[in-house]
């Protein structure tokens, strides 16, 4: 890759004017949001506010009703786009974690590499331990996925994220279905990736995760960005009733 | 009365009911002409080996070739059922109601005559218990269709949308992660609809067939004419109980397991 093609050219993501209705029901009402190269926002508010549907909008697991995304510039709306080619760069870790419960914690991170990258299976494996070491699962390689904690099941679907060496990430609420004392291990992988210079985009309640590595920390509730700026300054010293509203109720 | 005094007298009844009936059958029962007409020890023994080197395994291979086939059509018109294009899913709808709301005994009938008096041309390998054979296929293939895609649409969508963020493309996520777990989810009705198709051999009968391709019920009905006597009929069906006990016991079994969670 020569310099040119490495400096960043475009925003890693760029939201404009993203409305999406379900059937009568507008869940997001002209959202403007955009995410650095290498930056991490933090998208907070209450359950309902459409942070999940803005994080499935951006990958495009949700069509959008209107509006642009941008991904690395490069307009995933339009028709003639291979999504598929998309999604590759864009890894998505899920609530539910979402492992393939019929195949075992290697092949977990193997399958989307050979299908969509069509690695060779060697190279496929070994790019799976990598990522299995870097979460610290190195050794939990043969299990399936029902043997492992929640916990475990998490870092090994941001495993599988990272076998397909995404340009960034997308997290949904990656700790809310954890016990609290699993949820320790889920952040400090995902800090590591923040120390690595990984672009993030995360849908999180943990506050103190959102002020600790946010670049940046938005506020959304009723399918809007109400308030958005510098971790400090949006949770220490909010804006918005409304946000203030939130904030005392979680904090 | 007390509570327990009624349910003892309740359960008590019960016994007594179910003993003056089995009572009744007993005794109604031409104990001489039962023995002498479908318990004959020396004929069941000239059934044999016939009715295992040729009877019971036609009978298994047709259930394999019906089985597979239906599997097979099955899932076609499962994933039609399922497409984005709307005439594929029309197509697969009436297919599906079609055959079955009719008699597998018409439809295998219909295939071993009508249609080849209708298509001058047909004339599969295997003469006219293939013909036959083709109807039992197309008829379990509507039944096949139906539960294939209830374990489809039973697989929970975050599966789907984890290999598509993945950058897997449909095909590869229908056959890598949705098909492989659908097929879990329904190996218990799935076994049951080959015990079915076991059953349903027997329908081929009307098919009619040469000697060397009889299964077990076309085998024990000409070793009755033979023998003017009902025991092959007695062998025949505890041989059908052999191939489908295990089964049966094999579908409670897995329910079991997939009850525990798996
Ligand atoms: N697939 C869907 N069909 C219909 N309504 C949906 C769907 N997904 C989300 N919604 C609705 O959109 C709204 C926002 O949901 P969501 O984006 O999940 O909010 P959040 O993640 O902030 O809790 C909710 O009212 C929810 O009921
Ligand atoms: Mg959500």
């Amino acid at each position: 890759m020569n310099a040119q093609e490495s400096a960043p050219a475009h925003p890693a993501i760029e939201v404009r004017n993203l409305h999406k209705s379900f059937g009568d029901n507008e869940v997001l009402t002209g959202i403007d949001f955009h995410v650095g190269q290498g930056e991490v926002v933090c998208v907070i508010g209450p359950s309902g506010s459409g942070k999940s549907t803005l994080l499935r909008c951006v990958n495009r697991l949700e069509e959008p009703t209107s509006g642009t995304i941008l991904v690395e510039g490069i307009d995933i709306t339009d028709p003639e786009t291979d999504l598929n080619k998309i999604r590759t760069r864009i890894g998505m870790v899920f609530q539910q974690f979402n492992l393939f419960p019929h195949l075992d914690v290697l092949d977990n991170l193997v399958l989307a590499q050979r299908r969509a990258k069509k690695r060779g299976k060697t190279e496929a494996r070994r790019i799976a331990r990598q990522n299995l070491e870097k979460v610290g699962l190195a050794d939990r390689a043969d299990a399936f996925p029902s043997q492992l904690s929640g916990g475990q099941q998490q870092r090994v679907a941001i495993a599988r994220a990272l076998s397909m060496d995404p340009d960034m990430m997308l997290f949904d609420e990656p700790t809310s279905a954890l016990d609290p004392e699993l949820v320790g291990d889920v952040l400090a992988v995902m800090r590591r990736l923040v120390d690595e210079g990984m672009t993030m985009m995360v849908v999180t309640h943990e506050m103190g995760f959102a002020r600790e590595v946010g670049d940046r920390v938005v506020f959304m509730d009723g399918g809007v960005v109400v308030e958005q700026g510098k971790p400090d300054d949006v949770l220490g010293n909010p804006q918005h009733e409304r946000t203030r509203g939130f904030l005392s109720k979680v904090l | 009365m007390k509570p327990s005094t009624r349910r003892r007298l309740f359960r008590g009844s019960l016994y007594v009911i179910l003993v003056a009936a089995i009572a009744a059958l007993l005794l109604s029962a031409n104990w001489k002409e039962i023995k002498y007409n479908f318990l004959d020890v020396e004929i069941a023994k000239q059934l044999f080996p016939a009715i295992i080197i040729t009877a019971a395994k036609n009978t298994v291979v047709y259930t394999a070739i019906a089985f597979a086939g239906g599997l097979l059509l099955g899932l076609l018109l499962a994933l039609m059922k399922l497409a984005p294009v709307g005439p594929y899913r029309w197509i697969a709808t009436a297919y599906i109601e079609t055959f079955r709301g009719l008699p597998a005994l018409l439809v295998i009938f219909g295939f071993a005559f009508a249609v080849p008096t209708a298509f001058a041309s047909w004339d599969p390998p295997g003469g006219s218990a293939s013909s036959g054979l083709i109807g039992l296929i197309l008829v379990s293939a509507a039944y096949i269709a139906e539960t294939i895609r209830a374990g489809i649409q039973a697989v929970p969508a975050g599966q789907r949308e984890a290999a598509r963020s993945l950058g897997m493309a449909p095909g590869w996520t229908m056959i890598s992660v949705v098909l492989p777990q659908a097929f879990r989810i329904i190996t218990p009705p799935l076994t049951n609809e080959l015990v079915i198709i076991i059953k349903d051999t027997s329908l081929l009968f009307i098919a009619g067939m040469a000697l060397g391709d009889r299964e077990l019920t076309v085998f024990a009905r000409d070793s009755l004419s033979q023998f003017g006597n009902s025991t092959p009929l007695i062998v025949a069906g505890l041989m059908y109980l052999v191939i489908t006990l295990p089964l049966t016991q094999l579908v409670a079994k897995l329910e079991r397991h997939q009850n525990r969670g798996r």
